[in-house]
């Protein structure tokens, strides 16, 4: 019998049911969109301005890199608090590495090409072996992981203090600082290439998950609803790289060097930003993480794990080493952070990445990631960044006093929990 | 007599001073149902538990299909053959019906990254053959009834051709019409020759589905008999008396 059901004519779907996309997507960009008109309204448009658009942008790469990691470490149902503290930690290397270690003890020129890199690849092992040496102390000798990483939360930025004598290092190498933000962008041209490849890679991806239903015989969402959500995406994407590169370099700063930007004269210049390098980074970054827990193994033991740790045991997983890999993973997104971070300032600071892992929590969680394991999305986690960061800068740019700005922050951090908590309780989900 | 499938050979382990199974012998052949019966606390799940690699046994040894096995993980349990359906039913709640089957065994792309359509497209399958009203694959298994989680957790024994399935009380959870498909299934394994171990309080089920029950009280093994060759109040009082009364009348 069940092979003739599948012919019967298909119950009547409503609109959004028939595109099957994600409501808490829709309810988180919804929240977004929200938050980003009524400060448009309270700027008299400030807000909304491809500058002010492109400065929101790297000023969430940082933590919503971490984010994406911590919706790992929130999923297997352990917390990470350590990450603005081993971000500093990395950074210290880093700093120390470009500017004393390399050219001392390696007789690197400073300003050598190959100074940036190989501080980028010691700083991301620093993160993977301290992010992994906790991710053991959890695994395999079992001490919870609120109590490993509060002591890495007083240790590491600490560590970081020890080894630059508290000093502040800079100014940190020219390719380096490439990945800050506004220092280091693609240009217009570059980056509408990227937008288009991006654009044409995805329909291409979308298009091949149909076929692949198709050929098992599942039903598939209706060619229209394809096709809207085809067009939502591409309109996304080049709608982003249209609007970073709507924002072009201020006169005065082609006026200092108009070679940069590909002219002879300062005058009649036009040059547009484009992409930065760290948003690059994060986007690579995103797509990485959804990949690991949509499709392959070690993501689907993440979540098998953090929705039942006994029965993921028990089908053979090995739960401590997999504890291993997340801190491990976590600390090397806390590294590729600290490089966004260092890099925007120029310099890496004592105090830098400070209060962090609170960010990176609130915008796993405001992304709709579940305390009590199990659950979490990647995107979520990103645009629960983009929301804190937009409530922050946006109340700045209002000229709400900083306690204030704190007091709704963490007030809209709660709210988010609970409208959550009750979106799940009416669709039955757990 | 044939070589057994299983055999379990003076197995103990402790927790603590407790000694939860103590000196234990017991043995499974092809194609046949062995009952474990006893209290709670008896030690049947537990001396299941280090069939299955979730316990590792103090001392003892066991031989599967005569040669000596080394069993320290579920997974080593696995590479035997060896299939556990478990009392608490250990399904990941939060993922579907087809993950949880191929849980820890995914199929895989050429590119090494999870094969979720080839999983449905199977899990609809083997669906199909045990629960046809089975239709929630895109749900979490959270979503499903105690039936059709339980029929999750049979399908991931059955898809794996286990030579071997230990039930550690499959139908505790179940009504009525749902405990008659899993006897019906237990009886079609038997007949395709797997052994299994089947642990349940329910001494009547236990009579129409075993060929042997073994009673266990204390961590110790009572007895072991034939049904044919005992009533239910035997068993009954092989549970509670700890003794076989067809052993003191003789």
């Amino acid at each position: 019998m069940s092979d003739h059901t599948t012919a019967a004519p298909a119950p009547r779907r409503t609109f959004l049911q028939s595109l099957e996309v994600d409501l808490r997507l829709l309810g988180m960009v919804g929240a977004f969109l929200a938050v980003c008109l009524v400060f448009n309204t309270l700027t008299d448009g400030r807000f909304l301005t491809p500058r002010n658009i492109f400065n929101l942008t790297i000023q969430t790469v940082s933590v919503a890199i971490m984010a994406t990691g911590m919706v790992f470490v929130i999923v297997t149902r352990h917390i990470d608090l350590s990450v603005g503290a081993l971000l500093a930690t990395c950074t210290a290397v880093m700093g120390m590495t470009q500017t004393q270690w390399l050219p001392e003890m390696f007789g690197f020129e400073l300003g050598h090409p190959m100074i940036a890199w190989i501080t980028i690849a010691v700083g991301l092992f620093v993160g993977a072996v301290i992010g992994g040496a906790q991710g053991w102390l959890i695994g395999y000798q079992g001490i919870p992981a609120f109590i490993v990483t509060l002591g890495g939360l007083l240790a590491w930025r600490n560590v970081g203090w020890w080894l630059t004598d508290g000093a502040t290092i800079g100014p940190l190498d020219k390719t380096y600082t490439l990945f800050g933000g506004i220092t280091g962008t693609l240009g217009a041209g570059p980056s509408w290439i990227v937008g288009i490849i991006a654009t044409i890679i995805t329909l291409l991806a979308m298009w091949s998950a149909r076929r692949a239903k198709t050929g098992h015989g599942f039903p598939v969402k209706p060619m229209w609803a394809e096709g809207l959500i085809m067009a939502i995406v591409t309109i996304a994407i080049l709608g982003f790289v249209a609007i970073l590169n709507a924002y072009t370099v201020p006169e005065r700063v082609v006026a200092r060097d108009p070679s940069v930007f590909g002219c002879e004269v300062a005058e009649g210049c036009v040059a547009a930003y484009g992409i930065p390098y760290s948003v690059l980074v994060l986007i690579v970054v995103a797509i990485v993480m959804t990949v690991i827990a949509l499709k392959t193994r070690l993501g689907r033991y993440i979540f098998a794990t953090g929705g039942n740790p006994d029965a993921a045991e028990l089908s053979g997983i090995n739960t401590r080493l997999l504890t291993v890999k997340i801190f491990a993973m976590v600390g090397v997104l806390s590294a590729l952070a600290g490089i966004v971070a260092s890099a925007r300032l120029g310099y890496h600071t004592n105090d830098i990445g400070t209060l962090d892992e609170l960010r990176v929590i609130a915008a796993a969680v405001i992304g709709g990631t579940a305390l009590s394991g199990g659950i979490g999305t990647i995107y979520g986690a990103i645009i629960g960044a983009l929301i804190m960061q937009s409530l922050q800068s946006g109340m700045a740019m209002v000229g709400v006093d900083a306690p204030y700005q704190n007091i709704v922050v963490g007030a809209v951090l709660v709210l988010a929990v609970w409208i959550d908590i009750q979106y799940r309780k009416r669709v039955g989900a757990k | 007599m044939t070589t057994p499938l299983v055999e379990m050979k003076n197995v103990s382990i402790a927790f603590g001073g407790v000694r939860a199974v103590d000196d234990v012998s017991i043995e499974l052949h092809a194609g046949e149902v062995v009952g474990l019966l006893g209290h709670n606390g008896a030690g049947k799940s537990t001396l299941i538990k280090m069939l299955s690699g979730a316990y590792k046994m103090d001392s003892g040894e066991i031989y599967i299909e005569g040669n000596k096995a080394t069993i320290n993980s579920p997974r080593d349990s696995r590479d035997y053959n060896i299939e556990t359906i478990y009392q608490t039913l250990a399904l990941a709640d939060n993922l579907d019906a087809a993950s949880n089957l191929f849980l820890g065994r995914e199929l895989t792309t050429r590119f090494g990254f999870v094969n979720d359509d080839k999983m449905e497209a199977e899990t609809r399958k083997i669906m199909a053959r045990l629960n046809p009203n089975f239709k929630k694959l895109k749900e979490p298994v959270s979503a499903l009834s105690g039936g059709q989680r339980q029929s999750v957790a049979i399908a991931r024994a059955v898809y794996f051709n286990a030579k071997i399935l230990i039930m550690d009380e499959p139908t505790a959870a179940l009504g009525v019409h749902e405990t008659e498909m899993v006897a019906d299934l237990i009886k079609e394994l038997k007949a395709q020759g797997l052994g299994i171990f089947l642990i349940s309080h329910d001494t009547r089920e236990m009579m129409d589905l075993c060929d042997r029950v073994s009673v266990m009280k204390n961590g110790k093994m009572v007895g072991t008999e034939r049904v044919e060759n005992v009533t239910e109040d035997d068993i009954l009082s092989m549970i509670i008396l700890g003794k076989n009364p067809n052993d003191t009348a003789t």
